[in-house]
C-alpha cells in the first residue's frame, strides 16, 4: 500500500554528489505523482563541511523541512553524517548507510576520535531493523568511476523502496532511469544506468 | 509547464517573464545563483558588480532609463547599498525597480541574521515575500507591477529556506520588454535630490506607503484562508508552510506583502479570533505593527527571536504556549551515539591561501581578516583570523587598532574580490593616514566561497566577455603604497621572509599572493598527488599544522616517538606541494617536473 508521504533525509559531507541525488530524489517524487519540495543547506558546506538535504513525498506538502523526528528514510553517504543524523530520524526508519569514511580535520589533526563500525552498528540498531549497509565507492570503482558512487546509492535506495512498500507501484526503475538520464551529461547516462543497476542489485544479492 | 525549481531559480524565471532587461548583483550566499540563472536567458543584461551598491545604482540607473531592473544582494549587502536605496525610494523612476534581499536566518552563510523588512519600513517601499518557489517566481511580476503602479522600489524578501528550497512551479509567458527607449529624463525635480527638491519629494513617499497600505487591503498576495475561529495566525514567507503544517484547521491570514500592512483586513480577522498569534522568523516585525494598531497579539512570546523557523520548532513552542494539546508532542529517539567529532568546513586540499596563514600563525601576529574561503583560516590548526566583521572591514580595523597604539604589527587580509568590493577605499585610508598595517591580498583569480564568480581582476564578464583583467600590484603602488610585492601562492619560504620584514616596517605595505584557486578547471589539470616516503616520516607532526584535509594520520607510528606517520589521500590531494616545502626530513618528495605557480 502507498504511504500518504515520505520524509527523506540525505546526509553527507560536501564534494559526495547528495545534491544532485536529492534533485533526482525530488523529481522522481514529482514524476511518481506526488507533491514534492526539497531542502538543501550547502554554501559553507562546499568547503567539505556536513551536508544535509532534506526531501519530502506526499498527497500535500506544506514545510520543505523535515521536523527532527519524522524523516522516514534516512541515505546517509558517508558513517559519521549517518550517525550525526541518528535522532532525527523516526524509530523503525528505513535506513541505508554507505560505508564511506571521510575524517574531517578535527579528527585528523584534533583530538577528537571517529566513531568505530560497532557503535555505528549499535546505535543504529536500537532505531530500527530496517537497515542496510552498502559500499557505494567499491561498486563505483569496479564501473570505472568514482563519482557515480551517489547514483549507486540511488539505484540501492530504489531496491528498497519497493521492497518495503513505502511508495507506490508508479516508482518503477524505469522511472528512476528517466530522472537520472535528465540529469547527467549525455555521454555518461549508460555508465549511470549502469551504477543504478549495480546498486539495485547490491542489496538484492544478500 | 512545470518544472521543479530552486526559489533562486524562480526569481530568476520571473525576472525573464516580467520583462527584467538590466540586472546587477554582487555575489553572495543565499543569493547567488538568481544572476547566474538569469544570465542564462536570452536577451538579458546580466553583471556582476563591484559592491551592492554599485549594483542598486546601475539598477536606478536603468530604471530612469525606462526598462525593468533589478539588484540582487544578500541581506548584508543592503547595508552596503543603503545609501543608494533610500534615494531610489525618494525619486522614484521611470519604469519598475526590484530589489531582492536574501536574508540568512539561522546564519547558514553569514555574519548576522538581520531582518530586513526592516530596511522596507525604514524606506517606505513596499516589501513582498514569497512562501515557496511558485510565489517567489509569480512575485516578481507582481513586484514589477507594484513599483510602476506607485512609483516605487520594491524590495522582494527571500530567506535561505526559500532560495534554496525546490518546489514545482507553473512557468508562465515572458512579457515583451520596452523595446522603444525614451531620452533619459531631465527632470531634475524629482531626479536630483539636493534639500529643496528632497524636501518637496519626502511628504509624496510618505503619501505614497499610505496609499499602497490602502492597496495591499485588496492586493491578492495577501490571502485570507478561514478555518476555526479559535485561533486566528498572522504569517508569511516560508513561516506559512509551517503554520499549515502544524495548525490545519486554524484561520489563516497570510500577508505576501509584509509591508505596508492592510489595517482594515486585520482588525477584522483579529475581531472574528478568539486568540490571535503571529508566526514569523526573526523580528516581531508584523507582531509590534499589529499592536501598535491596538490589537491584542502573541508572537516573540511563543516562538524565538532568533533562528531559523522549522515544523517541529513551531509545533514545540505551540504546545508550551497551550495551543496545540501534549499529545502532539513528537518524541526523538534520543539514542546514545557518545561524541561525534564535528566537521566545520575547512580550506580545500591545495588551498593557495593556505601557507601565508601557516606563516601569520607563526608570527603570532594579530590578524584581521574579512569575509571569503580565508575566514576559515580561524579554525584550527591554522587558528591565524581574529576578527572578521563583515567585507572589507579588516585593513581599516587594523589601522584602526594601530592608531589605538596596539602594540603588535597589525595584519590585514582580504581576497581579490573582497578587495574590489570594499577594500580599496580601506587601504587609500591606510596610506593617506600613514599606518604601519600590512595588508595581504589572497588574489585566486576568482570569486572563491560564492561558488566562482568572475570579478574585475579575472578578465571575464558574466555574460562570457572578455574585458579589461585590473591588476592589483599596478593599482595598490598607485595608492601610493612604497612597499609592494607579488609572490607565488605556494611559495612558503618567500612568504615568509616578505611577512618578517614587513612586519618590521613603520609604514603601509602589501603582499599580493598570486595562485588561481585550486578547483578552478584549469587548476585542476595541474593536480599530481603526492605520498609520503613512510620510511623517512618520523611522525613529528609539522605537516599535520597546516591543516590539510588531504594529510592523514597513518596507522603505521614511528618506533622512537610513538607517533603516527603522516599518510596522503592522493584522492583529495592536488600535489601543492606546501608540506613537502615544510617538512625538515624530506618525506615528501617534490613532484617530479615542477609546474610554474601564477599564470
Amino acid at each position: 500500500m502507498m504511504n500518504t508521504s515520505i520524509n527523506f533525509l540525505l546526509a553527507g559531507v560536501g564534494g559526495q554528489g547528495t545534491i544532485l541525488a536529492s534533485d533526482v530524489l525530488v523529481n522522481v517524487g514529482l514524476a511518481a505523482g506526488f507533491q514534492a519540495k526539497q531542502a538543501e543547506v550547502h554554501g559553507m558546506s562546499q568547503r567539505g563541511g556536513s551536508v544535509t538535504s532534506h526531501v519530502r513525498w506526499g498527497q500535500v506538502v506544506y514545510s520543505p523541512l523535515i521536523g527532527a523526528g519524522e524523516a522516514d528514510v534516512l541515505l546517509a553517504f558517508e558513517k559519521l553524517e549517518g550517525l550525526r543524523s541518528l535522532n532525527f530520524m523516526r524509530p523503525g526508519a528505513l535506513v541505508l548507510i554507505n560505508m564511506q569514511v571521510i575524517e574531517p580535520l578535527t579528527a585528523i589533526s584534533g583530538d577528537q576520535v571517529y566513531p568505530t563500525d560497532e557503535s555505528l552498528h549499535a546505535a543504529f540498531s536500537r532505531l530500527t531493523s530496517d537497515l542496510e549497509f552498502i559500499n557505494g565507492e567499491q561498486i563505483a570503482a569496479s564501473l570505472g568511476n568514482l563519482k557515480v558512487a551517489n547514483v549507486v546509492l540511488l539505484g540501492a535506495l530504489s531496491a528498497l523502496l519497493e521492497h518495503s512498500q513505502r511508495a507506490g507501484a508508479a516508482l518503477t526503475p524505469a522511472l528512476w532511469l528517466k530522472v537520472i538520464s535528465e540529469r547527467v551529461p549525455a555521454k555518461h547516462i549508460e555508465l549511470n544506468r549502469q551504477a543504478f543497476q549495480a546498486g539495485r542489485e547490491a542489496l538484492s544479492k544478500k | 509547464m512545470i518544472k521543479m525549481l530552486s526559489g533562486n531559480e524562480a526569481v530568476a524565471r520571473g525576472m525573464w517573464e516580467a520583462g527584467v532587461v538590466v540586472a546587477s548583483a554582487y555575489p553572495g550566499t543565499p543569493s547567488t545563483e538568481i544572476l547566474e540563472n538569469y544570465a542564462l536567458f536570452p536577451n538579458v543584461y546580466a553583471e556582476w558588480a563591484t559592491n551592492e551598491k554599485v549594483a542598486v545604482d546601475v539598477a536606478i540607473g536603468a530604471a530612469y532609463a525606462g526598462r525593468r531592473a533589478m539588484a540582487i544582494m544578500k541581506h548584508v549587502g543592503l547595508n552596503v547599498a543603503a545609501d543608494s536605496f533610500m534615494y531610489a525610494s525618494m525619486t522614484g523612476m521611470e519604469a519598475g525597480l526590484v530589489i531582492v534581499t536574501a536574508d540568512d536566518p539561522a546564519m547558514h552563510s553569514s555574519q548576522n541574521e538581520q531582518d530586513n523588512r526592516t530596511f522596507a519600513k525604514f524606506a517606505r517601499v513596499p516589501c513582498l515575500e514569497p512562501s515557496d518557489s511558485q510565489e517567489a517566481k509569480d512575485m516578481v511580476r507582481l513586484a514589477f507591477d507594484l513599483s510602476e503602479r506607485f512609483d516605487t522600489p520594491v524590495l522582494l524578501r527571500l530567506t535561505t529556506r526559500i532560495c534554496h528550497s525546490t518546489s514545482a512551479v507553473e512557468l508562465g509567458e515572458r512579457i515583451a520588454p520596452v523595446t522603444e527607449i525614451k531620452p533619459f529624463p531631465r527632470n531634475p525635480a524629482k531626479y536630483v535630490m539636493v534639500p529643496g527638491n528632497a524636501i518637496k519629494r519626502h511628504p509624496l513617499i510618505e503619501q505614497r506607503i499610505r496609499d499602497i497600505a490602502v492597496f495591499a487591503e485588496t492586493f491578492p498576495v495577501n490571502r485570507l484562508e478561514p478555518g476555526r475561529h479559535s485561533l486566528g495566525i498572522l504569517t508569511c514567507g516560508v513561516s506559512y508552510q509551517y503554520a499549515k503544517e502544524v495548525f490545519p484547521d486554524a484561520s489563516i491570514l497570510r500577508l505576501g506583502m509584509s509591508w505596508p500592512l492592510p489595517e482594515k483586513s486585520l482588525r477584522a480577522f483579529a475581531q472574528s479570533m478568539d486568540r490571535l498569534i503571529v508566526i514569523e522568523e526573526l523580528d516581531p516585525f508584523i507582531e509590534e505593527a499589529v499592536r501598535l494598531m491596538g490589537i491584542p497579539v502573541e508572537g516573540k512570546s511563543i516562538f524565538p527571536i532568533t533562528g531559523e523557523f522549522d515544523p517541529r520548532l513551531v509545533r514545540e513552542s505551540a504546545i508550551q504556549a497551550g495551543l496545540l494539546p501534549s499529545s502532539a508532542h513528537v518524541p526523538l529517539p534520543g539514542l546514545e551515539t557518545g561524541p561525534l567529532p564535528s566537521r566545520p568546513p575547512v580550506l580545500c586540499p591545495g588551498c593557495p591561501h593556505r601557507p601565508a596563514f601557516y606563516i601569520l600563525n607563526k608570527l603570532k601576529v594579530p590578524v584581521n581578516g574579512d569575509i571569503g574561503c580565508y575566514t576559515l583560516a580561524l579554525t584550527p590548526p591554522l587558528s591565524a583570523i581574529h576578527t572578521c566583521g563583515c567585507m572589507g572591514a579588516g585593513i581599516g580595523v587594523a589601522h584602526g587598532a594601530a592608531k589605538a597604539g596596539s602594540p603588535d604589527h597589525h595584519v590585514a587580509v582580504i581576497g581579490d574580490s573582497t578587495f574590489f568590493h570594499t577594500g580599496i577605499p580601506a587601504l587609500v585610508n591606510v596610506v593617506y593616514n600613514n599606518s604601519p598595517v600590512t595588508t595581504i591580498i589572497l588574489d585566486n583569480r576568482i570569486t572563491g566561497m560564492t561558488g566562482h564568480q568572475d570579478n574585475p581582476g579575472t578578465g571575464r564578464t558574466l555574460l562570457g566577455q572578455e574585458t579589461v583583467r585590473i591588476e592589483l600590484e599596478p593599482l595598490v603602488r598607485a595608492l601610493g603604497v612604497k612597499h609592494v610585492q607579488s609572490v607565488p601562492g605556494y611559495e612558503v619560504k618567500t612568504i615568509e621572509k616578505v611577512l618578517k620584514e614587513y612586519v618590521k616596517l613603520k609604514e603601509p605595505a602589501v603582499l599580493i599572493v598570486v595562485e588561481p584557486c585550486a578547483l578552478l578547471p584549469e587548476a585542476r589539470k595541474r593536480w599530481v598527488p603526492l605520498e609520503v616516503l613512510a620510511d623517512k616520516c618520523n611522525g613529528c607532526t609539522l605537516c599535520f599544522r597546516i591543516g590539510c584535509p588531504a594529510i592523514l594520520k597513518s596507522d603505521e607510528l614511528d618506533e622512537k616517538t610513538q607517533r603516527p606517520k603522516a599518510l596522503i589521500d592522493a584522492s583529495m590531494c592536488t600535489g601543492c606541494e606546501v608540506c613537502a616545502e615544510i617538512c625538515p626530513r624530506d618525506a615528501i618528495p617534490f613532484r617530479p617536473v615542477r609546474v610554474e605557480a601564477g599564470e
